[in-house]
């Protein structure tokens, strides 16, 4: 180690640049010498070169605190993450199993319920399940296809297995940021890139539109496909309107669209034009007023009566949310081993029900020691992580736990793997996780890699970006790449 | 096209436009307070609160300033948040029209846009007014313009481009109505007489604030009257500030919207653009002197309106 690297400490953890004894990892070896060549001056350069580029593209997200919300890009470190070839093979692999499970998964419980009725998983975690939506009991979707985007989050314990945090299969937002990210870090390091062979991420707006038509009603070969924002004021309406620029179709908010005679329309100068698909970013509840929640604004009053009609496809599907619990995540093992007949290739985090009892003494005998999780909540959230948490908290939680078991999980507190990030003129390991995106079209397709979240604040494990988390670029080598 | 993205560029255009207008009067003002600061001694008021009026913002003016100076004139137009009219305000509100249509516009587009912005919101943009209000003033306009250029050089010249012109086209008809408009509302010192040095002094201003002085020569070999003046900020045909260039600019993006001839009218914006197009290219300045040019260009505001009204009822009206 030299430059910059001097005195890296990996502090005990899973590093993903260094081994236990200090030593590079050989997929890293390049890019230490890259950044070895450069002191902290010429590396301070290239990080306010990258962000200039983000605040003048306003690739940025709003933070609501008090009463005004104010726009934030995400900090952007400049260390890649790097995963090589065959490391990668197994995840996409495990992935796309997971995912096949899921929606095997939600086609049965919107129909037959085999899985309940077998025992694999109780009735009553379906039935108390928030995101249940009995109206779409016996619905068929396009293709059986329910989770069309899915976005997982992964990370690395002490001993390096990826594992599967959570599956987030309602609106998963994120990869603007990965595709921006890798655009930051050619404009910066182009050299980085001729150095290695990494594998291009720029598809995915085009798998993506691909798997949205894909999934059109009566297979109309042609089909208008929209994205449906809740608007400019979102966290997430640069990513809605990214995605929309870079597919080439249109950008909606609910005031564009309009039902009539079971069918959506959206309003255009030229009148009412017909919409097939809608790549919504507005959750279920606020989706059709008439249905769902009567006070939103950001709905389209008919709209989930013409999706029943089969007249419009949503992707994702209603009721994925049944698939995101924190609860069903617990049987996602066991789902794959009831629909697949395999054994899951990525394992889940241990974890605790507090609906069933011995667990739930075992967890309220350990708070301290826990992680708990609000079976419902995402975006970091209604959790509570033990060992950093106050004695009110604490408190706060188990009151909560023993009122209202079926809404939380617990599970150990895992000590992320970290990675060296630029902090403050040198490198400092922060906890990272890994969010793949998996497409669920004609076939599966995973963009390589994902959005490698970081949690920017020493020590911390929360690496959601409302929370002051932070990304990075992630690299996936190709086979060719012998490092 | 979205009636709604339609709708954003029109007024994304607009509140450019007027942000250029603000800065161009207060530009222009601020030169003539330097020419009279003699003759004025002291009081400067005659000078700054017409453009309130010019700019139709006195009320809200008067309830945050009881006792009004030059600098809190300027910082009302420039900076002032609550004042919905000020420069600030309206590159803002371009900026959230924009963020709204982003893929519809190019990312030059909007990088120049938000770059502007953000620059406003800056304390550069305060320690830069500070330093030259002129210099600050002029470098806006650039911008802005800088803006325009990279709009025609980069987006599509297809129907959001064209509901963008017809924004442009409405705001400057009326933008330049409200500066010609202004000489109206500045009380002539009474010792002084008309054809006089401040009267001239005056239209020049006028002139300057369309940047129409070196286009006004040209024609006028150095003669400088409200006659002429008004003839070619209301009637030339072609320098690009001019209503009547304007009107014909703004009737042409309709018809290229709709796709129907300019003989012929498709709809109730084309009617009344067209109407008012012709009533432009048929009017003499002896005409509008006759009807008094205040009065004038009232009528031309109005009917401006209901233009920009028609435009709406044609493609957003189920918005």
């Amino acid at each position: 180690m030299q430059g910059l690297f001097d005195n890296y400490d990996t502090g005990g953890f899973f590093d993903e640049m260094f081994g236990a004894d200090g030593t590079v990892r050989p997929h890293y070896k390049r890019l230490l010498e890259r950044f070895s060549e450069m002191d902290a001056a010429a590396f301070e350069r290239k990080r306010a070169l990258a962000e200039a580029a983000y605040i003048s593209q306003g690739i940025t997200f709003t933070v609501y605190s008090g009463d005004e919300g104010t726009e934030r890009i995400m900090p952007f470190d400049l260390v890649p993450r790097i995963i090589p070839a065959n490391e990668w093979k197994t995840i996409e692999r495990g992935l796309e199993q997971r995912l096949c499970a899921l929606n095997l998964f939600l086609q049965d419980i919107y129909h037959d319920q085999r899985i309940v009725k077998e025992g694999i998983v109780p009735r009553e975690i379906i039935a108390t399940a928030k995101h249940f939506r009995p109206e779409l009991v016996g619905f068929d979707v396009p293709h059986g296809i329910y989770i069309h985007i899915c976005g997982t989050d992964m990370i690395r314990g002490a001993d390096g297995n990826y594992m599967v945090l959570e599956d987030n299969g309602r609106c998963p937002s994120g990869v603007s940021y990965l595709l921006e990210n890798r655009q930051a870090m050619k404009r910066v390091f182009p050299k980085l890139f001729s150095r290695h062979q990494v594998r291009p991420v720029d598809a995915y707006p085009q798998e993506l539109l691909a798997a949205l038509r894909h999934v059109a009603p009566g297979g109309n070969p042609d089909p208008t496909v929209v994205v449906l924002t809740p608007g400019i004021y979102n966290s997430a309406y640069f990513e809605h309107s990214f995605l929309a620029r870079s597919m080439g179709i249109e950008i909606v908010t609910s005031q564009d669209l309009v039902v009539q005679d079971a069918r959506v329309y959206m309003k255009t100068t030229k009148g009412l034009k017909q919409v097939d698909v809608i790549y919504r970013r507005v959750d279920d509840d606020f989706l059709d007023p008439t249905v769902f929640r009567k006070d939103s604004v950001l709905g389209v009053p008919g709209i989930v009566n013409a999706y029943r009609e089969g007249n419009v496809n949503l992707a994702n599907a209603l009721g994925t949310g049944v698939a995101d619990d924190k609860v069903t995540y617990y049987y996602v093992p066991a789902m794959i081993k009831f629909y697949l007949g395999e054994e899951p290739l990525i394992q889940n985090v241990e974890t605790y029900l507090s609906a069933v009892e011995s667990d739930r003494k075992f967890i309220l005998e350990n708070l301290e020691k826990l992680v708990v999780k609000a079976a419902n909540e995402s975006g970091g959230y209604g959790m509570m992580i033990g060992p950093q948490a106050t004695k009110a908290e604490v408190e706060k939680f188990r009151a909560a736990i023993i009122a209202d078991p079926r809404g939380y999980i617990a599970q150990p507190v895992i000590s992320l793997s970290r990675s060296p990030c630029y902090v403050d003129g040198k490198f400092e390991g922060r906890h990272i996780d890994l969010r793949p995106y998996i497409l669920m079209g004609e076939k599966c397709t995973i963009i390589p890699g994902g959005l490698t979240r970081v949690a920017m604040r020493k020590g911390s494990l929360v690496v959601n970006s409302s929370q002051g988390g932070g990304s990075k670029d992630t690299w996936v080598l190709d086979e060719g790449d012998a490092c | 096209m979205l009636s709604r993205v339609a709708d954003s560029c029109l007024w994304l255009s607009r509140y450019l436009e007027r942000a250029e207008t603000c800065a161009r009067i207060l530009d222009v003002n601020m030169q003539l307070v330097l020419d009279f600061e003699d003759q004025n001694s002291g009081s400067s008021d005659g000078h700054w609160l017409p453009i309130l009026a010019t700019l139709q913002d006195k009320d809200l003016f008067e309830t945050l300033h009881p006792e009004p100076s030059p600098d809190s004139v300027m910082d009302f137009v420039t900076f002032e948040k609550t004042n919905p009219n000020s420069i600030l305000s309206s590159v803002t509100c371009a900026r959230e029209n924009a963020r709204t249509v982003r893929e519809q516009i190019s990312s030059e587009m909007w990088e120049e846009l938000n770059g502007q912005f953000l620059y406003l919101h800056s304390p550069a943009a305060r320690a830069a007014f500070r330093e030259s209000p002129i210099g600050f003033y002029r470098g806006l306009v650039g911008r802005l313009h800088a803006f325009q250029g990279v709009t025609d050089a980069t987006m599509t010249h297809g129907e959001g481009w064209q509901f963008l012109q017809a924004g442009k086209y409405i705001e400057r008809a009326d933008s330049t109505s409200r500066v010609l408009d202004f000489k109206y509302h500045v009380l002539l010192p009474s010792e002084e007489e008309v054809g006089g040095n401040v009267d001239i002094t005056q239209w020049m201003a006028v002139l300057r604030s369309c940047s129409a002085m070196e286009a006004y020569f040209k024609l006028s070999h150095g003669r400088v009257s409200a006659w002429d003046v008004a003839g070619f900020l209301v009637l030339h045909d072609s320098f690009p500030r001019s209503i009547r260039f304007c009107v014909d600019a703004l009737d042409l993006a309709l018809h290229s919207i709709s796709g129907s001839d300019r003989g012929h009218f498709a709809n109730e914006a084309e009617r009344l653009s067209g109407m008012l197009r012709s009533n432009l290219d048929f009017t003499t300045v002896d005409q509008i002197f006759q009807t008094g040019l205040h009065q004038y260009l009232d009528q031309i505001q109005v009917r401006l309106g209901a233009v920009s009204n028609a435009l709406w009822g044609t493609y957003c009206r189920w918005l």
